[in-house]
Formats: structure tokens, sequence, C-alpha cells
């Protein structure tokens, strides 16, 4: 019995861990909602494009993993810009179905072109942090700095969000997008930055998994639909909501594929997700 | 008038001038896609844009297949309980989201974990359906009474009048729904909620019949192609690829014009064989790459699709034309 509750906790304490990646991933894509009003559906293809970055840059360039991490980051942000410039803006006037399609057709291009220069093969970084053993639990270190990482990236954002005059003009055309080109701010380079900063947080979240996992160009799907039904859950373009809707669907999997198999807890948690959207559609912290 | 009859009975007759078997193929696969993208467009139109079919099409599919292979049950009576279930889940998702205005980026992204659960449901149940490898119908294409039991027909030329029938059977549905006085509605709703709402419609109701008609005809359309390609994979009729493909296939088209699916379904059919046949397996992948750079483009410059872009163009040349004679 004791063993079965050792376990268990171990169980919560890596879905706590692994929360912390999912709220990095939620924040990134609730930011570009808040402000531009779109759902990119390719946001976790862009974190694919950043784990092979680290892994071309540091397994066949031989560059330091740091630089390697920084250059990924820097290389999906500008991916972000690049998106948001070619892909978004000409959109931007057209119908919201349209809007989301048109990240879909990325999800597919980026997809594809993965597999066309990359290769199907699964890759991995080669680089193996220890377990760490506290009062007889194992917890992975890759899951903890990815942990600390994240909550570092989010205060980050927040201060950022805050304290800067980037940030609060980007706050205060997510409140309300018709008055600011009057009070002098210009919404087109408010976007590109945007866009730019949640295609960075998408790198970060890249360098926090490719310690975690294995590469390969469908790796998205795997972050994709969960990183949806976190930000629904806790109401779009709501960073907080996310924040904690994050760590309710890490709990979910851990604990529910502890119990069953893995795809179960995945199961669980969508469903959970399901039956909150009927209690509270406008998500666990969004208002009427 | 006597026009379209004139297409129809062309078209309906092109098998038997001795087509090959693959165009023939092809030809089945697109009508088959056709019918089901206009049973995605009937309510996609009306401003319900599902990313969920992939769990209708996964039901259909599964349901039969795992009917016949685990309990005998032949397709005959595995079609109508999975037509059962897949009302039952349209009901279960679509009340709640309609009760409770879940709409546009909301409705899309509820209905995307409702493809991606089934999608995991399946993959998870991999004893009884084989995971990620997929299942193929326990065969009975050897004798002519079992085969008839079992839906399985080795005759392509069988499978196309059947499917040609249920594509005709789409297009039906689609004007019915379209001279309906629900679609006035919907469109009205699709609008302005609140306002319909505040003369008297019933919102729910309304959205909810349309969204049946749709799940069913998806999930038909699944047990169709389970029975026609004799094998299902839960990557190939459910998740959030198939998801996408379908509502691809109606945009490309034009999913506010009644053959708009169709020629989406055909366009987007030909285009990824063409690409496949023309740049060949030596470079993997490249013929995706292309395909969903295509689709990107086609979003952008040509947002009603193919036949809503033609139908404009047209309007616009007799309205020009009815300008000159006044």
């Amino acid at each position: 019995m004791e063993m079965f509750d050792i376990f268990l906790l171990e169980a919560v304490v890596n879905g706590l861990l692994l929360g912390g990646v999912l709220a990095l991933l939620a924040l990134g894509l609730n930011l570009i909602f808040g402000v531009i009003d779109v759902v990119w559906i390719c946001y976790a293809e862009l974190v694919m494009i950043g784990m092979y970055a680290v892994f071309y840059l540091h397994s066949v360039y031989g560059w330091p993993l740091w630089l390697a991490m920084i250059a990924a980051v820097a290389i999906v942000g500008a991916l972000g810009a690049v998106l948001h410039q070619f892909v978004i803006r000409p959109v931007l006037a057209a119908e919201p179905i349209n809007q989301l399609l048109v990240t879909g057709g990325v999800l597919f291009f980026l997809q594809a072109a993965a597999t066309l220069v990359f290769g199907v093969e699964f890759r991995n970084i080669g680089v193996s942090l220890p377990q760490l053993q506290v009062g007889g639990m194992y917890v992975s270190f890759a899951r903890l700095i990815a942990f600390l990482v994240a909550l570092g990236g989010m205060i980050g954002v927040y201060l950022f969000l805050t304290r800067t005059y980037l940030g609060t003009a980007i706050r205060a055309i997510s409140q309300d997008r018709a008055i600011m080109p009057l009070m002098g701010v210009n919404p087109d380079r408010i976007f590109v930055i945007t866009s730019a900063l949640g295609g960075a947080l998408a790198g970060l979240a890249a360098c926090l998994l490719v310690l975690q996992y294995d590469i390969h160009p469908a790796i998205g799907l795997s972050f994709g639909p969960i990183t949806f039904m976190i930000c629904v859950l806790g109401g779009l373009g709501n960073m907080i909501g996310g924040f904690i809707a994050a760590f309710i669907f890490a709990q979910f999997i851990s604990v529910g594929g502890y119990f069953l198999h893995i795809e179960w807890g995945y199961v669980i948690a969508f469903l959970f997700f399901i039956v909150v959207m009927f209690w509270r559609p406008q998500g666990i912290l969004g208002g009427k | 008038m006597n026009l379209r009859w004139i297409g129809l009975l062309l078209l309906a007759a092109a098998p038997l001038a001795g087509m090959g078997n693959y165009p023939l193929h092809l030809f089945i696969m697109s009508l088959l896609w056709a019918f089901v993208y206009t049973g995605w467009a009937i309510m996609g139109r009306l401003g319900m844009v599902s990313l969920g079919h992939g769990a209708f099409l996964g039901i259909g599919a599964y349901v039969v297949v795992m009917g016949w292979n685990h309990y005998g049950l032949s397709p005959w009576f595995g079609i109508p309980l999975a037509l059962v279930m897949a009302g039952l889940v349209a009901i279960l998702i679509g009340y709640p989201c309609f009760r409770f205005k879940i709409v546009g980026h909301y409705f899309a992204l509820v209905t995307l974990a409702l493809s991606e659960v089934t999608r995991l449901i399946i993959v998870a149940l991999r004893d009884q359906t084989g995971g990620s490898l997929g299942v193929t119908p326990v065969t009975a294409l050897a004798d002519t009474s079992g085969s008839l039991l079992a839906l399985q027909f080795s005759s392509k030329l069988v499978w196309f009048y059947i499917i040609f029938g249920f594509w005709l059977a789409g297009l039906w549905i689609w004007t019915r729904v379209d001279r309906s006085m629900a679609r006035l509605a919907l469109q009205a709703i699709s609008q302005e909620e609140e306002a319909a709402a505040s003369v008297g419609m019933n919102v729910t109701r309304l959205k909810l019949g349309v969204t049946l008609i749709s799940a069913l005809m998806t999930c038909m359309g699944g047990a169709l192609y389970a029975q026609y390609q004799l094998y299902v994979n839960p990557e190939t009729v459910s998740g959030i690829g198939i998801s996408l493909q379908m509502v691809f296939g109606a945009i490309a088209g034009g999913m506010f014009v009644r053959l708009g699916p169709t020629v989406g379904a055909a366009f987007t059919l030909l285009l990824a064989e063409v690409l496949r046949l023309a740049l060949g397996h030596d470079i993997h992948g490249l013929d995706s790459t292309l395909y969903g750079l295509m689709l990107v483009l086609f979003i952008i410059f040509m947002p009603k699709g193919i036949l809503g872009a033609a139908q404009e163009a047209w309007e616009k040349r007799r309205g020009a034309k009815a300008a000159a004679v006044a």
C-alpha cells in the first residue's frame, strides 16, 4: 500500500512538472489569440521546427547546446513574424473560418516540409539528464528544468506586458483594436511583434521539449490538440486561465496515465474538457 | 435543366465505357469524399465550422468493422447501429454547444477535441481495433451470398453505383435543406444569434437538426469508406488530419454552392494524386509539401472556392451585360 502511494505521488509531481511546459505552450497561443484574434492551429508545428533547429545546430553542426537553444528561440520567433506577415495578414479581414483554416494549411505544409527536409527518422539530441531521487520518488531532471524555465518565461512575459511601453500597447490593442490607432499605436507593427513573441515562446517550449522527447515531423500532433484544449478551458485569450488549465490537464494525463494506459489519460482529459465546456462554456476563468 | 440530366447520365454511364481500374478507383473516391464533404458543408456554410467530423467518420468506419469482425454482425445492421451512435454523439456534443452559445473558434476547438478523443479511443482499444496499425474487415469476398451479407464487393462497378447513389442523395438532402425555412433561419442565426432568438427562433433545435443530418451523412460515408477500401486506420478516418482535410475540400470547391464540395473533393484528390505521380516517391514529402502550400495559397487568394469564384465571375458578367442592355 505504501508503494502504491509513492508512485501515485510521483505521478502527481511529474504531472506538475509537465504542467509547466503545457502552460508555456498555452501562453504563446493565448497571447496571439488575445491580441490578433486568430488561433494558430499550426502552433505545435512551430515547436517542431524549433526542436529540429536545436537538433541540427547542436548535434549536426556542433554548436554548444545553450547557443543552439538561443538560436532556436530566435529562429522560431522570426518564423512567427513571417507567418503573420505572409499568411495571417492577407486574411485578417476575411471570415474567421478562413483565418483558422489558413493556419491549418500551414500545419500540413510544415509537417510535409519537415518530412521532406529532415526525413521521417526519429532524432534526439543525445543529451540525457539524470533522474533525481527525492524521498524514494524518481523525478526527471529534464522535466524539473523545463518546469523552472517555463515558469521563468511566463514571469518574463508577464513583466514585459505590464512594465514596458510595448507591452502596454499590446494589452491595449487586445482590449480595443479600433481605438488604438487613434492613440498613435500602429496595429500592424504590434501584431508582428506579438507574433514574433508568440513564436519565440514556441521556440522556448521546443528547447525544453527537446530534452525529453524524440523529434519527428508529426510530433506537433501530440502537443497541438492538447494546447488548444488548455486555451479553451482557461478561456481563449485568458493567460491566467490557461496557466491553471495547463496544470489541471497535466494531472489528468499524468495520473490517468498512471492508473490506466497513457492514451486513456488523454481521453479522460479530453472528456473532462468537453464536460467543462457544458458547465462553463466561456472557460474556467472567462468572463461572461 | 436538360443539360443537368444529360450530365448526370454521362457521369453514370462513364464507367461502362471501359475505364481502367485506377481511374475508376479515383472516380469512386472522389464521389465518396464528395458525399462526405457535402455532409460537412451542410452545417459548415451555416456558420457551424466543425473540426470534429473525423469523429463521425471514425464511428461509421469502426463500429461497422468491429461489429462484423468480433460479433459477426452484418453491416446491414452495423450501419444503422453506427448511425444511431453517431447521432447520439452529435446530440451529446451539439446540444450543450448550441444551448450555451459556443460558436466560432470555440466551437471549432471543442469539436476538434471530439475528433481527437475518437482517435485516441480507437488507438487505446488496440486489442480490439488493432490500434494505429489499422484493421481489415474479415473477408467474405469468396462466396456470392456472403459477400452481400458482409457488404463486400470485389467489383468496382458495384461500388461505383452504390456511392454514386449516395452522392446523389447527398445533393438531394442539400437541396432540401437549402429550400427549407430552417436554412433561412439558420442563416439569420449565423449572422446575429441574439436577434434571431429574439424573434422566436429556436436556435438550439434548428442547429441541432442540421448537425444531426451532417453527422449522419459523415458517419455513412465512414462506413462506405471502410467497406470499399476494406482497410481502416485511426489516422485516416479520425483525428485532426482528416477533419481538416474535409474542411479544406469543402472550402476549396466552395461551400456555399451545391456542387462546391464535390468540385473540392475531386480537385483535392486529383491534385494529391497528380503531385504524387509527377514527383514520385524518390523525394519523400515533396508532393505533400506542395499540396500544403497550395492549400494555404488557395485560402488566401480564393476564399470562396473554385465554384464560388466562378459563380461570382459569371454573375458579374451577366450583371454587366444586363446593364449594357438597359
